[in-house]
């Protein structure tokens, strides 16, 4: 899922503090499993927006609102009748759900309240890692699935540097150095043939390098 | 100025503060009356919105009252709290009022004189803090009138 962060607190006042009354859009899709953009989270932003604004003689209105995911016209459609009734819209979705909220509604401001900061998964609840960059290009079959491009730190392709000790990474000492995983996983499988494999360097076309990126089903298309 | 008295909300667990505070009647033991019960199943129900929703509501302080560590009567509801308390005092932080407006407190269901301990230490607190800021004008104006 795309993991996201809430802004700092004083950012998202600044961004709406020439509104009077706003909306609070929350996002049920990966936002919401990560906690940082559901509804519970649009009920706690809002009261303290409420709350900071009160204290500083402005009170704030707010409309809370949530949506099934925000990257997706079907559901997009679903506020249109309540924009008359805010001057601009806060959007607790990750960047694209912004982006798609801001190409929707023409003359309505759009302002981020998260960060949207990688693609991962829950180690456990409420605790997000990162697991892929998008790169467009898939190594996995060779590194018994493990991903060097996201995990290793250089996004190396062929082995291990220098900097692994112990199995862990010179950045930090926390942080697993992604091909002792893929050797450890490698000699699990009895595949560490794979790793005798030359692996080219990545085509990073297939990654935002080639400009921004579609993929289409064309038996979809009409 | 009259005399501030804070309106405080005590999140109570069902079978330990709710129980001491139960008791602590039966003893005749006094504690301010501007605590504000409110009974749960167990505090592992609290979440921040609880919380926030009480201070926007007008409570000059908020707290929540679990059973003992390791006592928990759903295992670990009280372990489940007292992280969320914490993560909840940095939310009224960014906000502009002060975390010692909100605490979590341990007890069992056979410390009345504790409930009324904790009430009355909690009630001296948010009295020395003074009103929430979002309570201030509205304390000023009912002063002046």
């Amino acid at each position: 899922m795309v993991i996201g962060e809430r802004k700092p607190f004083d950012e998202i006042m600044k961004m709406i503090e020439d509104h009077n009354k706003i909306m609070v859009l929350g996002c049920g899709g990966c936002v919401t499993v990560c906690l940082t953009g559901g509804q519970e989270e649009v009920r706690v932003l809002s009261s303290q927006l409420r709350m900071a604004r009160e204290k500083d003689g402005k009170p704030l209105e707010i409309i809370e609102k949530t949506i099934e995911r925000q990257c997706d016209p079907e559901y997009i459609e679903g506020v249109q009748a309540l924009l008359p009734e805010v001057d601009a819209i806060l959007s607790m979705a990750c960047g694209a759900g912004v982006n798609f909220m801001a190409e929707t509604y023409m003359g309505k401001p759009i302002y981020p309240a998260l960060n949207t900061t990688f693609v991962g998964g829950s180690k456990k609840e409420g605790y997000y890692v990162e697991r892929c960059q998008t790169c467009g290009d898939c190594k996995l079959y060779y590194t018994a699935g493990i991903c060097p491009i996201a995990r290793c730190s250089k996004s190396l392709l062929n082995g291990p540097c220098g900097g692994s000790a112990k199995g862990k990474c010179e950045i930090n000492p926390e942080v697993d150095c992604a091909w002792q995983l893929i050797i450890d996983r490698l000699k699990s499988l009895d595949q560490m043939n794979r790793y005798e494999d030359f692996m080219a360097a990545n085509d990073w076309r297939h990654n935002r390098d080639g400009g921004p990126r579609t993929m289409i089903r064309e038996d979809f298309q009409r | 100025m009259s005399e501030f008295e804070p309106i405080i909300i005590a999140f109570c667990c069902h079978y330990c503060a709710y129980g001491a505070a139960d008791l602590a009647g039966s003893m005749r033991l006094e504690y301010p009356p501007n605590i504000r019960v409110i009974r749960l199943p167990c505090t592992g129900k609290v979440t921040p919105i609880f919380l926030l929703r009480a201070f926007e509501k007008g409570a000059d302080g908020v707290y929540v009252a679990g059973c003992l560590e390791g006592d928990c009567h759903f295992i670990h509801g009280n372990l489940v709290a007292k992280p969320r308390v914490n993560f909840t005092k940095k939310l009224i932080q960014e906000v502009g009022l002060e975390p010692e407006r909100l605490e979590m407190f341990n007890m069992s269901a056979a410390m009345g004189p504790r409930f009324a301990e904790v009430a009355r230490e909690f009630y001296d607190r948010i009295k020395k803090l003074g009103p929430s800021p979002l309570n201030k004008k509205a304390h000023v104006t009912s002063a002046a009138a």
